[in-house]
């Protein structure tokens, strides 16, 4: 059914018209071309389409876009500012903790939605929340690396 | 540079290699508009070598300096997380003696780049980098010549540093490159020999530097091919077969034609639904109504290694020595084991995607691909075009390890495209990736080995079905020795080739284990074991630094410690591994708590490049000889998706420490495979140390620990 709706896209008002029931990854991917968010799987066992939803790391594979009425999206292009990268991917960059970088954007900001919530997490809490991330390049030993890093310099504020 | 054979492992799928050779004309053409030195090609014969093209000699095929002072580096490889967008920089960088910011990657565009046969085989630093090396190198000497005669200086007087050539000691007697080439033909080259640069020359190569694409790729500005855009562009999705011996037999398209705005397309063998939106596609993909003739599967993954031993094979000497017979009747103790390996996906996260436009009498392909080259002859021989009439991009490769070597994915969109007219997306699903994933192959290895009183091992039979022979030669001390590889054209259910490290895994895991099954008998500490039999130069010091990484003191096994040890050579690098694990008798899940790895890989370009290499091999090793392993009947594969096909998770992560050993060895040797060889061999090993018994089939699956404990 197609329906006009309304969300936040990276701090922006935005709204699309389209049927309601796609899902968020694809609408984001071709009908507003933001292709930082990465198809891994679509069947939410990767990651790699991980977007924040009210800051709450969401798989837009499995999200239709209905589910976003009136809600914040964030997705990787929305999180550096003006330009200025966030301390996760600052970290990211200075820790090599990417290879291919496909998984990247959905590592990126499943550990933000994290260190929103627990500001000081620790090497158990990073593996717990980070274990459904997949990355076949075996970044895997950099991004927990980054995170703690990125989770101290977060903690002394931005 | 001479390549050996397993460099060049045959790919068992039908894709063709074709021959284009690049004639002195086009190339001219190509390469115009910057700096030009005339050259020598080479004959078509030579270029027909092996029936492959090579490198060309001039040097203008490999860099462009551009009027502005940057340096585009033509290469023909491609990044796929590998990390050679920085460390080829960084080589062309120090030979040309221009600052490593000054030179832009231009990687896989065959319009552009130097020819090249792909990247795989770890052949990019060690193969295709002296090449490129000597291109920078002569350009470097022409480019001085020039400026010897603008500013009157003798060569001998002239030094350069970050692309300005100056006067020993006088810096304003100066001249850029920028301005001597002013973007004009300059048709000159040295004659003879340009040495390239050595160890004690080096300003950039050697040291480490950060990923140079990782700022686009954390701001998820990095495009690969799936996010290209073009202007009424169509995604397709095709019908795929529930088998790959399954034949169609009818098919009723009339419910996707109903969907909005979506086309359908049939045209011989292939059937698609194209859509502005690719998941609209998808759906309409869904109600296409096909009925397939499917033939009762033969074989599955566990019939299959059966299958194989009874499959009619070629057998292969690799080498021998001695009389494998004699030795075994000289032997205290003998020892007969058959190891086993099933099918492994390459799984990388971005699936096979290729967008193509034809246009005319012309393609334009963004292919996500190891092979940009053959990609674009297979996609002219599909449109009938001819060669120079199709160009391929290769935007960033989202992980391949092998598996990006065929590319059906880019085929299907030409067509397409030929067929609507417009642009066309054809990006693979999960389960279309691991349907049409070339996997490595299953295989099986029977060793006959013997040892004497002392521990010496004295007869090593070894027999490699299906794997394929590189890392099947051993390295030991052995008087008596016989290594042989059966392979056979078509013996699997569906396409096979090579996957990081080909055969490699395979056989070290089995070698090693062998190994650790004599030392154990013998009542030696593997360690010891291994040092009492080896004198190979090269893996002592490997395995002598990772045992002092690690702190490793000798026990009699298995020593309940759960370490386990193994050696390997792959693309002339050496490996030791030393891996500790906890296994869980109860479960039998194994949890790999530390990895030690030492490697001698010769120069190394980029340290950190390397080490993160390696770490990556280590971690992708885990998947392999823990749980991954294709489950199939016949041409019909199960695994469609990551809840069936595990893969390393954050909660697998062993404490991983590398070492790159300070090599002798001014060449560099492979990088980007050679730590995952050790990673089966050495967690078989550390198993057996846990819990006394061993696994010899891989992966080592927690049923197949619970069934080694069961049977002792
Ligand atoms: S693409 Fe959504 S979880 Fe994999
Ligand atoms: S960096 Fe390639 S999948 Fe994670």
């Amino acid at each position: 059914m197609n329906e006009k709706i309304t969300f936040t896209l990276n701090g922006e008002p935005i709204s699309v018209t389209t049927d309601s029931d796609r899902m968020l990854l694809w609408v984001l991917r071709t009908d507003l071309n933001l292709t930082g968010t990465k198809f891994g799987c679509g069947e939410g066992f990767c990651g790699a389409c991980t977007v924040l939803v009210d800051n709450e790391a969401i798989r837009s594979c499995q999200t239709s876009l209905k589910d976003i009425k009136g809600k914040h999206v964030i997705t990787i292009e929305g999180l550096s500012n003006n330009g200025a990268l966030h301390p996760i991917q600052q970290a990211f960059v200075d820790h090599d903790a990417l290879q291919c970088g496909f998984c990247t954007p959905g590592m990126i900001l499943n550990a933000y939605s994290m260190i929103i919530k627990n500001p000081n997490p620790s090497m158990k809490d990073i593996i717990e929340n980070m274990d459904d991330n997949l990355c076949r390049c075996g970044a895997h030993n950099r991004i927990v690396q980054a995170i703690q890093s990125a989770a101290k310099i977060m903690q002394g504020g931005k | 540079m001479k390549m050996k054979n397993d460099d060049y492992m045959e790919l068992d799928f039908r894709d063709n290699i074709l021959q284009f050779p690049l004639n002195r004309r086009d190339f001219l053409k190509r390469f115009c508009g910057g700096l030009v030195v005339l050259f020598t090609i080479g004959d078509a014969e030579l270029l027909a070598q092996r029936g492959r093209r090579d490198y060309p000699s001039d040097f203008n095929a490999y860099l462009l300096i551009g009027a502005d002072g940057r340096v585009a580096c033509l290469t023909g490889k491609i990044e796929m997380g590998q990390g050679i967008i920085t460390s080829l920089a960084q080589m062309l960088a120090d030979e040309l003696d221009v600052s490593i910011d000054s030179v832009d990657m231009v990687m896989g565009d065959t319009d552009r780049s130097v020819w090249d046969m792909g990247t795989f085989g770890s052949l990019t630093t060690r193969h295709f980098g002296p090449y490129m090396r000597k291109a920078a190198a002569e350009a470097r000497a022409v480019l001085i010549e020039l400026a010897a005669e603008q500013l009157n200086v003798a060569i001998s007087k002239l030094t350069v540093e970050d692309g300005i050539v100056f006067e020993k000691g006088n810096r304003d007697r100066r001249i850029s490159y920028a301005q001597l080439t002013k973007g004009k033909i300059i048709e000159r080259h040295v004659s003879g020999d340009v040495a390239i640069k050595d160890k004690t020359q080096y300003k950039i190569m050697g040291k480490s530097f950060l990923r140079r694409d990782a700022l686009e790729k954390v701001k998820g500005e990095a495009k690969y091919a799936g996010d290209i855009r073009l202007p009424d562009m169509l995604y397709a999705k095709v019908l795929r077969p529930p088998a790959h011996d399954a034949k169609l037999i009818s098919v009723d398209t009339s419910k996707a034609e109903k969907v909005e705005g979506a086309i359908v397309i049939r045209e011989n063998d292939l059937i698609a639904v194209l859509h502005k939106h690719p998941d609209i596609a998808d759906k309409a993909r869904a109600l296409i109504k096909a009925e397939y003739d499917t033939p009762q599967a033969k074989v599955d993954e566990k019939s299959i290694f059966d299958y194989l031993l009874n499959y009619p094979s070629e057998k292969e000497i690799i080498s021998q020595a001695g009389d494998v017979a004699q030795g075994a009747k000289l032997a205290a103790e003998t020892f007969e084991t058959t190891f086993y390996d099933g099918y492994v996906a390459h799984a990388p996260m971005e699936t096979h995607t290729a967008i193509v436009d034809v246009k005319g009498n012309k393609a334009t392909a963004w292919v996500g691909t190891q092979r940009p080259f053959a990609a674009k002859d297979s996609i002219a021989e599909a449109l009938g075009f001819p060669a120079e009439k199709v160009h391929v991009l290769t935007p960033f490769v989202g992980g391949g390890f092998g598996g990006k070597s065929p590319h059906q994915q880019a085929v299907e969109a030409a067509r397409l495209s030929k067929i609507t007219g417009k642009p066309v997306q054809v990006a693979w699903n999960r389960a279309e990736e691991f349907f049409y994933d070339t996997f490595r192959p299953a295989a099986v290895v029977k060793i006959k080995s013997g040892i004497s009183d002392s521990g010496a091992i004295v007869t090593w039979d070894y027999q490699v079905y299906f794997a394929g022979d590189r890392g099947a030669e051993h390295f030991y001390e052995i008087p008596n020795y016989s290594t042989s590889s059966y392979n056979a054209r078509g013996a699997h259910p569906f396409a096979t080739g090579p996957w990081r490290a080909p055969a490699n895994n395979t056989n070290t895991f089995a070698r090693e284990s062998q190994i650790d099954i004599m030392a154990a008998k013998a009542g030696i500490d593997p360690m010891e074991f291994r040092l009492k039999n080896l004198k190979h130069e090269q893996l002592l010091t490997c395995l002598k630094t990772a045992a002092d990484k690690f702190g490793y003191t000798p026990a009699k096994p298995p020593s309940g410690r759960g370490i386990g040890i193994a050696l390997g050579i792959d693309a002339d690098t050496f490996v030791a591994t030393i891996a500790q694990v906890d296994v869980n008798r109860d479960t039998g899940h194994v949890q790999v708590k530390r990895v030690v790895c030492a490697q001698d890989m010769g120069l190394c370009v980029n340290p950190e490049g390397a080490i993160i290499q390696m770490e990556g091999c280590i971690t992708m090793g885990l998947g392999y000889a823990l749980t991954e392993d294709i489950h199939f009947e016949g041409g019909h594969i199960i695994d469609t998706n990551f809840d069936a096909y595990e893969l390393p998770r954050f909660s697998w992560l062993p404490q991983i420490e590398t070492v790159i050993i300070d090599s002798k060895d001014p060449a560099a040797h492979g990088g980007g495979e050679p730590a995952i060889i050790t990673m089966g061999g050495a967690i078989a090993n550390a198993i057996y140390d846990a819990i006394g018994v061993r696994v010899s089939q891989m992966p080592m699956s927690p049923e197949r620990i619970k069934a080694a404990l069961k049977n002792g």
